[in-house]
């Protein structure tokens, strides 16, 4: 019976994660365009972008190689798995232990290596200059959200997330300088990451400073909409990433009832939007910086988390 | 079975002069190779054998060879054992690769009767069970090795790499003979049982450790003893290239754990902050260089300075742990050494070959004269993927589970007592963390240039699949590679053995967990299961796959790319690997390799070229060997004239240092 509920609230969790991660992208456009006083998209955009893209032929290029066609495959695969072992509505989920928070951030390293090499594949300018500079912010900002994670790793006594989001939740955890320092590395990185404004735009299309969109210049028909799709859920992610860490209220325990899931659900919601607003509130408010401004930015969150972890180091309590 | 291994090293000994006679011979080469590939794969089953033998039993032999008091003492204990399984694997990859490769050696004479000698010189080492035959192997090793890097000595790099290579293991071997001195003192008693049993004074056994660091750590290329290792590893032929990178390194660390874990006894808190220091900025500064590299075979040279640097940041953290006698943890991070150390032999040597196989399909090593390799070699190009990924440390390939153990170790260290390590090791973790995320740029730069892409010369135009020898070779390493990142647990349980015997603890025993899954110390704490990873990306995968060709749209049409609308058929505008490091070199290399960039633009009007030259230094080397270098031309010089002389000059000088030394002997 509980192998039955478990394995219910892991597929649940599997397929809501993939329906919930293009509604995300679309209330952060959404918002966005009301901020700038345009009327924006419809919230429901992306789903019709994505099955649109579906639906239209592949056009590859001529000199793409048999890796160029399944790497969407393996971004998407690689995403997905680590989406559904990341807890959103409740912390207990079946397949939890098959892989940490380590390997969680390795598999999402996973599918940026094969993006990078995507870019690199078809043998274009813009492939390669976007495969150049995403290799370049991620190794940047690959260290600090690894050192973020044994910061918080440390705090929490495991590196499992739902013990982490366990522990978050209890009251044994308190204030604690450390968690602050981590927290903002970890959106930081998050920004980095999702090629989010200060560090990337997600909406431009041809300007010399994108940094995914030129590596996936390339894709087309349900390729681009798998990369869409990816990009989407890395998105929400990192969302549930910080949710789960750093907002643990609501989340229904290992083994709640039906009520403490539904509690679970609309908690969850309640901090996507949260998170949402915060995100559309600050890319309107900021502006795109230079590329070679990244760095400094992303080692402001490296030298953050450090600072986090050495903290833990001295001292137990901060 | 010791008589097994022994009378195998001595079929590899007595190869090497019997292949003088078979380079005549139109297939020699094939008949050396493969007699080299089933010794080694008879060396590997005798390994494994013993390693997974419950009884774990410690066999041992003498010979009536070496130092007359002495003999030659021989052992085989699960370190031995381990590292026996490693070299010989190391050496069955490489033998069978070469049974293709080996076909197109111009000179096979100044290749094939090193090679097995070689190979027995690292057995041997292994073997070793005193400190004489240990170090007299450990030479055999260093110059057979030398005489491999020097096999194509028309070309002046070559010749250069071998003369500072020669120097280098000179001076690794001095320090070691000086470690072992040091242990033994006048006693004369050079086995290893006597030195375990005598228990060396604090003072001693810390001047020992210092040795064997520099002696064993100079071979296996820490920074900054690294210098001749990207010189001489890329300048021997690939299969052996192979060897150097992926195995004798790893030789190198067998000395060390055997001097610092097992003969040394209890050890002093700070070892670890000096191995620590050490190895973090290995790992990094390796992978730095790696970064700045075009050529493939010093990229991937480079690279072994990173991962030798992780893993001695794993015997450090073992070190620590030991000392505080924490022995659970140290058997922890000395499993992830260990681990770290079969990874590295697999998928270093896989690199190595499939550079092999391009250099021979191309004659280059250029990567910015290669390019769209995929579409010639594929297979090549598979498994060089493969070995990319796991290098990189991503999942579910074999580097992740290593490093995964590390972090885990490094987890748990803050409930070390003493400050220095408390501040040392989030440096050390930072400096890991950074390392693994610059080794994915490292190779995504690597497969990126050299394999996707459109073809930059007519060399890479024009390439062949190579030969099915080497391929069996590639997809075997391949599948290893796999096979250690999907069923991790069953390695570390064979790892146990050694644990216990260099720390007096192991990890818990894992093949029983269910589904395979690793948990290093509790579940609660921290588990890993690749199986599951691997099963799971397949499955959505292939659901995603599934899925939209059937449901969507499976329609493909072939057309010219893309690119914003202003396609260029020249492959020149491809990134190249100098611009597709630009970004990180302008990051890190300011600092680090003092780099900068002048661009000269031509003045207004002028149909010049605009020229962008990078000028970048190697500090280390202009730190360090730069100025031994200068003092010792120096005084060379200065001694030079003392070659001039006229005989009766000489005479004279005989005389006074006669004169002076019976002087001595008599005051």
């Amino acid at each position: 019976m509980t192998l039955v509920r478990d394995l219910v609230s892991q597929g649940l969790q599997m397929l809501l994660v993939l329906l919930l991660a293009p509604l995300l992208t679309g209330f952060v456009r959404k918002l966005k365009a009301y901020l700038l006083r345009r009327q924006g998209p419809p919230l429901l955009q992306p789903y019709r972008d994505l099955i649109r893209l579906m639906r239209k032929d592949v056009v590859l290029a001529e000199t793409a190689s048999w890796l160029f066609r399944v790497i969407p495959y393996i971004i998407f695969a690689g995403t997905w798995v680590a989406a559904s072992l990341v807890p959103t509505f409740g912390s207990g989920l079946l397949f939890s232990w098959s892989a940490d928070l380590i390997a969680i951030i390795a598999l999402l390293g996973s599918a940026r290596f094969f993006l990078a090499l995507a870019g690199m594949d078809v043998g274009t300018a813009f492939g390669g200059i976007g495969s150049s500079r995403e290799v370049m912010i991620a190794s940047l900002a690959e260290p600090a959200i690894l050192i973020t994670v044994f910061s918080v790793a440390m705090i929490a006594g495991s590196t499992q997330l739902s013990t982490i989001a366990e522990y978050m939740g209890s009251s044994a955890v308190g204030l604690r300088v450390s968690l602050g320092l981590a927290l903002v590395a970890l959106v930081i990185v998050a920004i980095a990451e999702n090629g989010r404004i200060p560090v990337d735009n997600p909406a431009t299309h041809l300007e010399l400073t994108m940094v995914h969109e030129a590596m996936v210049l390339e894709y087309s028909g349900r390729h681009l909409a798998l990369i869409d799709l990816s990009s989407q859920l890395k998105l929400l992610v990192y969302v549930s990433l910080i949710a789960c860490m750093f907002m643990p209220w609501g989340a229904a325990a290992p083994n709640a009832g039906v009520a403490a899931f539904a509690v679970g659900a609309v908690t969850y919601a309640g901090k996507l939007a949260a998170c949402g607003i915060l995100l559309a509130v600050f890319e309107t408010s900021t502006a795109k910086m230079r590329v070679f401004r990244i760095p400094e930015f992303l080692g402001a969150a490296l030298m953050l988390a450090l600072l986090a972890t050495l903290l833990r180091f001295v001292s137990g309590s901060l | 079975m010791m008589q097994a291994a022994l009378w195998s090293v001595a079929v590899l000994l007595t190869l090497a002069p019997g292949a003088i006679a078979l380079s005549m011979q139109k297939h020699g080469s094939a008949v050396l190779y493969g007699a080299c590939a089933i010794v080694s794969s008879v060396l590997v089953a005798l390994a494994l054998f013993n390693l997974l033998d419950p009884a774990h039993p410690v066999l041992s032999a003498t010979l009536p060879i070496g130092l007359p008091w002495l003999g030659a003492h021989f052992r085989i204990d699960p370190l031995t054992a381990f590292f026996l399984f490693v070299v010989n694997l190391g050496g069955a990859a490489a033998s069978l690769f070469a049974l293709g490769y080996g076909r197109h050696e111009e000179s096979p004479g100044r290749v094939l009767p090193f090679y097995p000698a070689y190979l027995a010189g690292m057995n041997i080492v292994v073997l070793a069970d005193d400190a004489f035959s240990f170090l007299v192997a450990w030479e055999f090793m260093s110059l057979t090795s030398w005489a491999l890097v020097v096999a194509h000595h028309r070309e002046a790099a070559n010749v250069r790499a071998g003369y500072v290579y020669l120097l280098m293991a000179g001076f690794g071997t001095l320090a070691l003979l000086l470690a072992f001195g040091v242990l033994v003192g006048g006693s004369g008693a050079y086995d290893f049982a006597a030195i375990r049993a005598a228990h060396p004074t604090a003072n001693v056994a810390s001047a020992v450790l210092l040795l064997a660091l520099v002696g064993a750590g100079s071979k296996a290329g820490l920074v900054p003893l690294h210098a001749w290792l990207p010189l001489a590893h890329p300048a021997a032929p690939s299969h052996v290239s192979g060897l150097m990178s992926g195995v004798m390194t790893k030789v190198a660390v067998y000395g060390f754990v055997r001097i610092v874990f097992d003969l040394l006894g209890p050890p002093e808190w700070w070892w670890s902050m000096v191995v620590l220091g050490v190895a973090g900025p290995s790992a990094t500064l390796g992978v730095l260089y790696a970064l700045m590299q075009r050529d493939i075979k010093r990229v991937l040279a480079y690279s072994t300075i990173e991962n030798i640097g992780i893993v001695f940041v794993g015997l450090g953290l073992a070190l620590a742990f030991k000392a505080e006698a924490m022995g659970w943890v140290a058997a922890l991070a000395l499993t992830a050494a260990l681990l770290h150390v079969l990874n590295h032999a697999l998928f270093k040597s896989l690199l190595f070959f499939g550079a092999g196989s391009v250099l021979n399909a191309t004659g280059e090593r250029d990567m910015e004269k290669l390019g769209g390799l995929i579409h010639r070699m594929p297979q090549t190009a598979f498994s060089v993927l493969v070995g990319c990924v796991a290098i990189s440390a991503l999942p579910p390939f074999n580097g992740f589970v290593s490093e995964w153990l590390t972090f885990q170790a490094i987890l748990l260290s803050p409930q070390l007592p003493s400050w220095g390590l408390k501040l040392i090791i989030p440096a050390v973790g930072g400096l890991l963390a950074l390392a693994a995320a610059l080794a994915a740029a490292c190779f995504v730069k690597l497969f990126g240039v050299s394999f996707l892409g459109r073809a930059r010369t007519p060399v890479a135009a024009s390439a062949r699949e190579t030969d099915g020898w080497s391929r069996a070779a590639l997809f075997l390493l391949a599948a290893s590679c796999l096979v250690v990142g999907i069923f991790p647990g069953l390695f570390i349980d064979a790892l146990a053995p050694v644990a216990k015997a260099m720390v007096g603890n192991s990890m818990p025993h894992q093949a029983s967990l269910e589904w395979l899954t690793i948990v290093p110390i509790a579940e609660s704490r921290s588990s890993y299961n690749g199986l599951l990873v691997f099963v799971f990306v397949l499955l959505s995968g292939s659901i995603a796959s599934v899925a939209i060709h059937r449901l969507a749209s499976d329609r493909l049409r072939r057309a010219p790319a893309w690119d914003c609308g202003y396609p260029d058929p020249n492959p020149a505008i491809q990134y190249t690997a100098d611009s597709f490091s630009q970004p990180i070199r302008r990051v890190f290399g300011s600092v680090i390799f003092a780099a900068h960039e002048i661009g000269e633009m031509p003045p207004p009007g002028s149909a010049a070229p605009a020229r962008l030259t990078v000028r970048m230094h190697d500090l280390i080397w202009e730190a360090l060997y730069a100025p031994i270098a200068t003092a010792i031309s120096f005084a060379t010089e200065r001694i030079n004239i003392m070659q001039f002389l006229t005989i009766r000059r000489y005479l004279t000088l005989v005389f006074v240092a006669l004169v002076l030394l019976l002087l001595v002997l008599a005051i």
